[in-house]
């Protein structure tokens, strides 16, 4: 019977770890618990790391060097951001994804606030319903559809000419994509067009939660629509203007698929933005060092105007 | 917590800087890529190569919206049916962005080519002067190879080696409408550029559009008539020389300036579509289709399609010279396809290229389908061409550039760049009246002359 002795002290930390040797227990058992916790995230972080990390990582490198993307590449240091920042060509994109802002972020965030308390006032009706439905249709349709849908309308003998001629502003009938004076704002309204329902209808579900004892308190302390909007309504909704504001942000420093169905940059490159820009420098100059460090720099731009915001409607919640 | 937190961050952080080292190691792109390959060895000693009777998979990367590679292909295999295809397609615009990747990591034995200058200097296209030995290209008229042929390293272009080869050659000039010239008293095509622009006028008074041309997104399609008043203005030479990257070559010529200075004057006389910066080429297509505009400056490989939507009723001829009966020139560029560097079935697609130019069956299909004069020698056979069809007028025309000697590459093909983030946002400028004809050229200039030093 050559059986090995169990230790007791080890039987009896395993079994009952809590009464015998309660503090290395409990601490080996967490550890387990962070060891399972690590396996569980291991695939989603390896994932991050692969395609977001490592991909962040060689736009850097790749900022630092003269590339064609295929040959040897040579060290220019930070030759290639002196570059984003002196090159007009490089350098009005940057102004011109800040213009869009103007147009993707404080057009849908406003009139979307101003539709959804309208939406609210209705919300029984049927009308309210197919309101919603209209207003989030821009969301649904893919944008390529919507961006030639839009030249179309916006072609000198397109639907917004015709009405413009129609009510007797002929005069001001142009191709409003082909002007360099309208160009970019009509990208504007483009975006601003399909942005509005997405935050129309975040703004919406935030009124929702709204307690409506608030307006009626208000009402009883005397307070008309436009008072009880300003001081109930947008202040409640801090959170979600929030999101919108960074969503509708982001989506006009970055902004590429409107531009590139809409614009292709042109005419005369009075619509190009960072995001075509990158993508040209990188596939048609094939100067990948400019592209990755314009791109960086979008990458700061964005979290620079991205995080006080974030900071902001958090501090207050 | 705290402990918890910080670990966390350790590990995030590792990650991160993993990331950034390992990438931060040595330069992007270290790996010299593979010399360029020397066909003119073992091609020129055994003979001309062949395709063999093995079963042989081609993989080939063709341009969408053009069946003309495609019906090549097909008649090829009904010829040799050991050889079938493996055909990709793709826009023209993504064949550009991709060509050097795919070039380098998955070398299609036939690929559809953009401006190669670029390819050749990274060494990603096959060297073809010992095919040419083999089959006999060095005999065909100069001019029909010269666009392909480059120095070391990618330039000067327009000679040294072949590195690529066409399938047939296309010719770009004016299509018009017939009924709209009867209708604005146009009998035959202008043979001066004083007629031209006395059509124009006449036209224009008619209440028809006289020019019908794209010039928005990111290809200005006003290089088309910029070019052919070039060419009307001065000599085909100088301007092939600075597409070619000659030292000292210069677009901004005096002769250049006038052409400008011409366009410029179309442009403020009202003379094209008022959309043209919103318009693409395929707006451009259906206006012209519709009979929306009386002129459109395109190439003839848009002849067979006009043959089929529009027959009989759509005319072609080259622009004309500025001096009365003076010689004509216009753009003639090969349909360029070449084979990668470390293709597998480099000797069979060889034997393809020279059969397309050589077999009377693909010389057919190189004019039924694709509308342009085939490769290949003169005295070659030519499928017979129904009378009154644009084919035969731009066929004709074809001849008639040959005795001119007035072939011109596109100014779009001067470098990889130069169309997108030169030509198209100058001449839109120019189109919206935002630039002058002076700044557009000398802005073009030292945009070329950074893209050729780079």
């Amino acid at each position: 019977m050559a059986r090995p002795t169990l230790d007791p002290a080890a039987h009896a930390a395993g079994s009952l770890p809590a009464r015998t040797n309660g503090g290395t227990g409990r601490r080996s058992r967490r550890r387990r618990r962070q060891t399972a916790g690590w396996l569980f995230a291991a695939p989603a972080l390896v994932a991050y790391a692969l395609f977001v990390l490592w991909p962040m990582g060689l736009t850097v490198q790749y900022s630092l060097y003269s590339w064609n993307g295929i040959g040897a590449s040579t060290w220019v240091g930070l030759d290639n951001y002196v570059q984003v920042f002196t090159d007009p060509e490089l350098f009005d994109t940057i102004l011109h994804a800040f213009e869009l802002i103007l147009y993707f972020c404080v057009v849908p965030v406003g009139l979307g606030l101003a539709i959804a308390n309208t939406i609210r006032r209705i919300a029984t009706t049927r009308l309210a319903l197919v309101a919603r439905t209209v207003i989030f249709i821009p969301q649904v349709i893919p944008l390529v559809a919507a961006g030639i849908t839009w030249s179309w309308l916006l072609a000198s003998d397109g639907l917004v000419n015709q009405v413009l001629s129609a009510v007797g502003l002929g005069g001001v009938t142009r191709a409003w994509l082909g002007d360099f004076g309208t160009a970019l704002p009509a990208v504007g309204v483009i975006g601003a067009w399909v942005l509005l329902g997405l935050c129309t209808l975040l703004l919406l579900a935030g009124m929702s939660k709204i307690d409506a004892a608030l307006y009626e308190a208000a009402r009883i302390d005397g307070a008309g629509p436009v008072r009880e909007f300003f001081s109930i309504t947008v202040p409640s909704l801090r959170q979600e203007i929030g999101v919108c504001v960074t969503v509708t942000v982001i989506s006009a420093l970055a902004a590429f698929d409107i531009v590139y169905i809409s614009t292709q940059g042109g005419p005369g490159n009075s619509t190009m933005v960072p995001g075509l820009e990158i993508y040209r420098q990188a596939f048609f100059s094939r100067e990948v060092g400019v592209a990755s460090a314009l791109a960086v720099v979008l990458m700061v731009l964005v979290l620079a105007c991205v995080l006080p915001v974030q900071r902001l409607t958090r501090e207050a919640s | 917590m705290s402990r918890r937190i910080s670990r966390r961050r350790v590990a995030l952080g590792s990650v991160a800087l993993t990331g950034i080292l390992a990438a931060g190691c040595g330069g992007p792109g270290d790996n010299s890529s593979s010399e360029p390959s020397d066909t003119a060895t073992d091609a020129a000693a055994s003979g001309a190569p062949t395709c063999g009777d093995d079963p042989v998979t081609m993989n080939a990367y063709f341009e969408t919206g053009f069946p003309m590679p495609k019906a090549l292909t097909d008649e090829f295999t009904a010829q040799y049916p050991n050889v079938t295809w493996e055909i990709r397609e793709d826009q023209f615009a993504v064949i550009t962005q991709n060509a050097p990747r795919v070039l380098a990591d998955d070398p299609p034995d036939l690929m559809r080519l953009p401006q190669v200058s670029e390819l050749v200097k990274d060494g990603l296209l096959k060297n073809l002067d010992g095919y040419a030995e083999a089959f006999g290209w060095d005999q065909w008229p100069a001019s029909q190879l010269e666009q392909l042929r480059l120095g070391d390293g990618g330039r000067p272009r327009g000679e040294g080696s072949l590195y690529a080869m066409g399938l047939n050659f296309s010719m770009t000039g004016v299509f018009y409408n017939k009924t709209l010239a009867a209708q604005v008293g146009m009998t035959e095509p202008p043979t001066s550029l004083a007629e031209f622009d006395d059509v124009l006028a006449s036209a224009q008074q008619a209440g028809v559009t006289p020019i019908v041309q794209f010039n928005g997104g990111a290809t200005g399609g006003f290089a088309f008539p910029l070019q052919n008043l070039m060419a009307a203005y001065g000599e085909p030479g100088p301007i092939n020389d600075w597409i070619f990257q000659q030292d000292g070559a210069t677009i901004d010529t005096p002769s250049n300036l006038e052409a400008v200075q011409h366009l410029d004057e179309w442009i403020k006389a009202g003379y094209f579509d008022p959309d043209a910066n919103a318009m693409d080429y395929a707006t451009m297509m259906s206006k012209f289709i519709a009979g929306d505009g009386l002129f459109m400056f395109n190439g003839d490989w848009e002849s067979g399609n006009l043959d089929q939507q529009l027959p009989g009723e759509v005319g072609f001829f080259l622009f004309p010279s500025a001096q009365d009966g003076g010689a004509l020139a216009t753009m003639s560029a090969p349909l360029t396809f070449g084979i990668g560097t470390d293709s597998p079935n480099a000797d069979c697609a060889a034997f393809f290229l020279d059969w397309v130019a050589t077999n009377p069956e693909a010389r057919a299909v190189a004019v039924e389908v694709g509308g342009s004069h085939p490769m290949g020698l003169p005295d070659a056979p030519m499928p017979e061409i129904q009378e009154g069809t644009v084919t035969a007028e731009t066929l004709a025309a074809g001849a008639q550039i040959g005795e001119d000697n007035g072939a011109m590459d596109f100014i779009a093909n001067a470098t990889g760049a130069i169309y997108a983030e030169s030509w198209t946002p100058q001449l839109q400028r120019l189109f919206a009246g935002e630039q002058s004809p002076e700044a557009l050229l000398q802005t073009v200039q030292s945009d070329y002359e950074s893209q050729v030093g780079s």
